[in-house]
């Protein structure tokens, strides 16, 4: 069970250049640890999948050229505004940007946990999202309880899920409450790999009342220990979002140059910021 | 108490009336004005009226993850859900992706969230964006991110209700597919408003102008409502209710 455990810096090289990679929005369980750890390692050519959205992970891993394609229901940096390096990629024409709505998002996730190849998805048809989009179609109810055209959602399955939870045990099993979003993003997944701030000394599954929030060890296929490995986002229940940093973090990635300065500081310089 | 009224209080107590006898309103991430609304509806409603606010650790109810509140609407369970948009048509159309001709869009917006899925199946879905320019509410939207109005085929159990704008209140007539003004906010006129509009609507004989918040629920929103609106967004509560009981 102990060679579950493993570094960041190994989770980063686990991960692919051109892989799926699916990510949860910055409230949720984000491994910002990881995301440094795959910029520093010069990721290139992933295809994002955020569920349903991406914030600031998304927008830095952007920013160091590590995407080529973003499949999400937004991008958004909640009251921090528009997101800057992903704004600076969409004007350049860098990154490709398959938009979509959180529900279809979480349905396709579904489809893939289930081993189905699509899920219905109910709205959508009027949207011009549909003509964008080659893995939806429409579809009617084969029962006849539904008149009218259905949309279905083509199966997502990620390569990768990446996360940070707040505990997680030495069996691999990781809790995350009721930020379930991230239980069907690891069963829909190939492997999933975790970053959790602290390690339960004992089984999460033996304890009833945290067994229910558990992703279960099964589904994940590696995990390293990153205290505060959600910085400079926070994670639910624990910490909130370093809000200095990140008004910093805009301000400087307004321009390429003050990127530029951001990463060399708080990526290529190690662990200068933790 | 000021008899000043602030802006934001007009427009939460007018979205709030919009809420009232509803058992189920959901509030969207970085929506304060809708979000207090919302809860001022709630304090008067003598504790019938359920309000999901997302972003809210204390009023979320939801154990399911992020599909949760999609799942609560295709039952119908949520009765009002509020969209803006970047652009919004004469046809109640929203654009939350970005203008230019897409995928080249010469300006960007974040995305269109669950947009295209609730404005479908929630019931009273009502549409606030503060900007009231020719800008925003254009004749064509460049990006349908959710449709205004379907064809009689589509399965559609919800669309727009309402717009509420920093100028005025447009009803939405699904059967004529436009708007008709409702109400003019205090210190503004119809020419105003038509100046500033870029699609066509319907002007009745008589506008009335949008009713003043009373004393009563100037009270409840600055004290009660002020209080649980600060939990989420501290910053909005400060600057806007510290500033009129001042």
């Amino acid at each position: 069970m102990s060679e579950l455990f493993t570094s960041v810096e190994d989770l980063a090289e686990r991960i692919p250049n051109g892989a799926k990679v699916a990510l949860a929005p910055d409230y949720s369980g984000c491994s910002m640890v990881t995301t440094r750890a795959l910029v520093a390692r010069g990721a290139r050519d992933l295809h994002l999948i955020g569920v349903p959205s991406v914030g600031f992970q998304g927008d830095m891993l952007i920013g160091a050229g590590c995407v080529a394609t973003l499949e999400t229901a937004a991008v958004t940096l909640d009251e921090y505004g528009p997101a800057p390096r992903f704004m600076a990629a969409v004007k350049a024409g860098t990154l490709k940007v398959i938009d979509g709505t959180c529900p279809a998002i979480h349905a396709g996730l579904q489809a893939a946990e289930k081993g189905i190849p699509f899920m219905p998805v109910r709205g959508i048809v009027g949207s011009d999202l549909l003509k964008h989009r080659d893995d939806w179609t429409i579809g009617t109810d084969p029962f006849g309880e539904q008149d009218g055209p259905l949309v279905l959602v083509k199966a997502i399955r990620p390569d990768v899920t990446l996360i940070h939870v707040p505990l997680a045990d030495r069996h691999g099993n990781a809790w995350i409450g009721v930020r379930r979003e991230m239980m069907v993003m690891a069963h829909a997944a190939r492997e999933t790999f975790v970053t959790a701030d602290e390690i339960y000394d004992g089984d999460l599954l033996a304890d009833e009342q945290l067994a229910p929030g558990t992703i279960p060890g099964l589904y994940v296929s590696a995990l390293a220990k990153a205290t505060n490995g959600a910085w400079p986002v926070g994670l639910f229940g624990r910490y909130g979002p370093d809000d200095a940093h990140l008004r910093d973090y805009l301000e400087r990635a307004r321009t390429d140059a003050g990127f530029a300065g951001w990463l060399d500081e708080f990526v290529y310089a190690p662990k200068a910021a933790e | 108490m000021s008899a000043e009224i602030a802006p934001e209080e007009l427009l939460i107590a007018t979205v709030a009336d919009m809420l009232d006898g509803l058992r189920h309103v959901a509030v969207g991430a970085q929506s304060p004005i809708p979000g207090s609304a919302a809860l001022l509806a709630r304090a008067r409603s003598g504790g019938s009226l359920r309000v999901s606010m997302l972003g809210s650790e204390a009023h979320s109810p939801f154990t399911d993850g992020g599909r949760e509140l999609f799942d609560c609407a295709a039952q119908g369970r949520i009765d009002a859900f509020f969209l803006g948009g970047g652009q919004i048509d004469g046809q109640a159309n929203i654009n939350l992706v970005g203008i230019g001709d897409y995928p080249d869009t010469k300006v960007r917006f974040p995305g269109s969230f669950g947009s295209a899925y609730l404005y479908l199946l929630v019931p009273r879905v009502i549409l606030f964006r503060e900007e009231h320019t020719a800008r925003v509410l254009v004749p064509k939207v460049d990006f349908i991110s959710a449709p205004g109005v379907s064809d009689e085929d589509v399965l559609r159990t919800g669309g727009p209700y309402a717009l509420v704008t920093g100028r005025c209140v447009f009803d939405f007539d699904a059967a004529a597919r436009r708007f008709r003004l409702a109400s003019v906010h205090p210190g503004h006129d119809t020419d105003e408003i038509r100046e500033h509009t870029g699609f066509d609507y319907d002007v009745p004989d008589v506008v009335p102008e949008t009713p003043v918040p009373d004393a009563a629920t100037l009270a409840l929103l600055r004290g009660r409502v002020a209080d649980e609106v600060a939990e989420t967004y501290p910053a909005f509560a400060a600057r806007v209710f510290a500033a009129a009981a001042a």
